[in-house]
């Protein structure tokens, strides 16, 4: 934003100043009260009292943070330990979401590369290639994902076919599979900020590392990286939050081994087993630690913008 | 910039990173869309081309859930996107012509609060709140739920769009005696007309597509296509399914080729 205000050199157009208060305020209101007001309620909620055939009583309390980090033993009257439970499950989406980032990565860099150095005519064709397919639906694709990597699916049906295997790798129902899920629903997120940083990279910086005997990964590692790296660290972010609170590759592809944040809350939530409060507080644990993530991440950005500018 | 030889440029390997990343993207598609088409009673085996599944989501035994469904989906998608762009458009004037003012960031952060919010917590979070304010689920929550969430997919089109524009256009109409109104809708709306129907198409998609939050507000018997899906889904993926599947993702994908080839054309030029 810094960046298109010092380009347009005059300052911000002012037609509408006078409105502007209006003009805002469905936006303002729309959201305030059906997004942000919404979100301070589950804050409330998950300090409530759990009714036992789901939602809540108006009760003060402190049951689900405590059960979501202490132990009591089955009558509530033994010394707390650390319950282990949900910080696992917490830590399972946290690692599965890094691994999906990672394997993001590996794959979307190399991508982002090739096309930010295409002819610039034919880039937005190759960018439009690899954002098509995020605009079908998630479930669809996770579906379809799930439908190819059947133990008799086309994948091991073809592998077998060509003689590669004798019998069927069992990838549904693994943690590679939800990784596999996880790439597969967010890698544009990581290829576009990647492919905007490149794109930017002035290629000379790389022909003056060559003239000076630098290898072609040397001056990858050396110089391409460091210099598109506000975009690589944008990629990964917008892959792993998403990975992290995400249902469906974990519930379509994980199966109940492979149990995600996700899948916690919704089942709090489902039928008349849940524990409204609990899922509240997990639910807040969870935006806490996106939020932190987003935070640090504002920050890297503007240091770049600086250092930059 | 200096022309930089391809050679230092280039690396080995990248071109073929690409070309598999593709293939990873495109293939389960392709392969749903083709097994979509399996004349066999199985998903497993192929017995030829017929229709015979696209005739079942029609007339089949589940083909008066998936008709409502559709019917659901359709209207709320249509609804919501008309409303969030709406005020996304407005919402836009007043960030990007609006001057500089005080409240700029914090609207802006607003604005993309359903981007920056995991969806599963927006959608723990207006349960909890139609909960709270004792509105029964149904049609109308995951109506309100839509609009809201659609609008920062509707804003960014539009605001982009409009940040393309010079208000030289608004001056020069007003100049000539045309009423601020006036150049609003004879002269602004016009030149974004581009990125407003981009931000409806995609608020469209985003709104047809949801499946977590409209899983959370929709309450007992009323289901959008993607819930049915999932509860068709979970007890085994059945050919059905992958025709409507391929019914779908055929309606996105020319929806947002149509959305990228209007945001393309440039008429300020």
């Amino acid at each position: 934003m810094a960046a298109g205000a010092a380009s347009g050199g005059s300052a911000r157009a002012d037609t509408y100043k006078d409105a502007r208060g209006w003009l805002l305020l469905p936006s303002w209101a729309v959201l305030g009260i059906f997004v942000l007001g919404p979100v301070c309620m589950m804050l409330i909620y998950s300090f409530l009292t759990k009714e036992f055939r789901g939602g809540v009583i108006w009760e003060p309390s402190l049951a689900a943070y405590d059960q979501f980090f202490f132990d009591r033993g089955l009558f509530g009257d033994e010394p707390p330990k650390i319950e282990w439970t949900y910080i696992s499950i917490f830590w399972r989406s946290i690692w599965q979401a890094g691994a999906a980032t990672l394997l993001s990565l590996l794959i979307g860099f190399p991508t982002a590369y090739f096309i930010a150095t295409r002819p610039e005519n034919v880039r937005p064709v190759w960018v439009f290639l690899i954002t098509i397919p995020y605009w079908v639906n998630l479930l669809i694709r996770t579906v379809s994902m799930k439908f190819l990597l059947r133990d008799q699916g086309p994948l091991n049906d073809f592998l077998i076919g060509t003689g590669l295997i004798d019998s069927p790798i069992h990838i549904v129902n693994t943690n590679f599979a939800v990784q596999l899920g996880l790439f597969y629903s967010y890698l544009p997120f990581m290829v576009l900020p990647v492919y905007a940083a490149v794109e930017r990279y002035n290629f000379s910086l790389s022909e003056a590392a060559a003239d000076l005997y630098a290898s072609k990964w040397t001056t990858l590692r050396r110089i391409v990286l460091p210099a598109v790296k506000p975009g690589v660290v944008a990629g990964c972010i917008l892959v792993f939050v998403p990975s992290m609170g995400s249902f469906l590759a974990p519930d379509l592809l994980g199966g109940a081994k492979n149990f995600m944040i996700g899948s916690l809350i919704e089942e709090q939530f489902k039928g008349n087993a849940g524990n409204w409060p609990f899922g509240a507080a997990a639910s807040m644990i969870l935006l806490t630690m996106v939020l932190i993530i987003l935070m640090f991440s504002a920050r890297q950005q503007a240091k770049a913008d600086k250092a930059g500018g | 910039m200096a022309h930089v030889n391809d050679n230092i440029k280039a690396y080995k390997g990248f071109r073929s990173i690409t070309l598999l990343c593709l293939v990873v993207l495109y293939a389960p598609l392709v392969i749903v869309t083709i097994y979509s088409f399996n004349a066999s009673q199985s998903i497993t085996n192929w017995e030829g081309i017929s229709l015979r599944w696209y005739a079942d989501v029609f007339t089949g035994p589940e083909s008066e859930k998936f008709k409502v469904a559709a019917f659901n989906s359709f209207t709320i998608a249509i609804i919501a996107a008309t409303a969030s762009t709406a005020i996304a458009t407005l919402a836009a004037t007043a960030m990007v012509r609006g001057g500089n003012f005080k409240l700029r960031t914090v609207s802006f952060g607003l604005i993309s609060l359903p981007l920056m919010v995991p969806e599963i917590v927006t959608a723990v979070a207006t349960l909890i709140f139609f909960n709270a304010i004792g509105f029964t689920r149904g049609y109308m929550t995951i109506l309100v739920a839509h609009i809201a969430f659609c609008i920062p997919f509707a804003y960014l089109p539009i605001s982009a769009r409009m940040q393309g524009i010079e208000d030289s256009f608004e001056q020069a109409a007003m100049d000539l005696y045309a009423t601020r109104r006036q150049a609003f809708t004879r002269i602004l709306m016009p030149l974004m007309a581009p990125g407003i129907i981009s931000g409806f198409l995609l608020a469209f998609i985003v709104s047809l597509d949801d499946f977590i939050i409209t899983n959370f507000v929709k309450g007992a018997g009323v289901e959008t296509l993607p819930t049915a899906i999932f509860g068709s889904v979970k007890q085994g993926i059945k050919p059905n399914i992958m025709a409507i599947s391929t019914m779908l993702l055929s309606i996105s994908i020319v929806m947002v080729t149509i959305s990228y080839f209007v945001s393309k054309s440039d008429n300020t030029k």
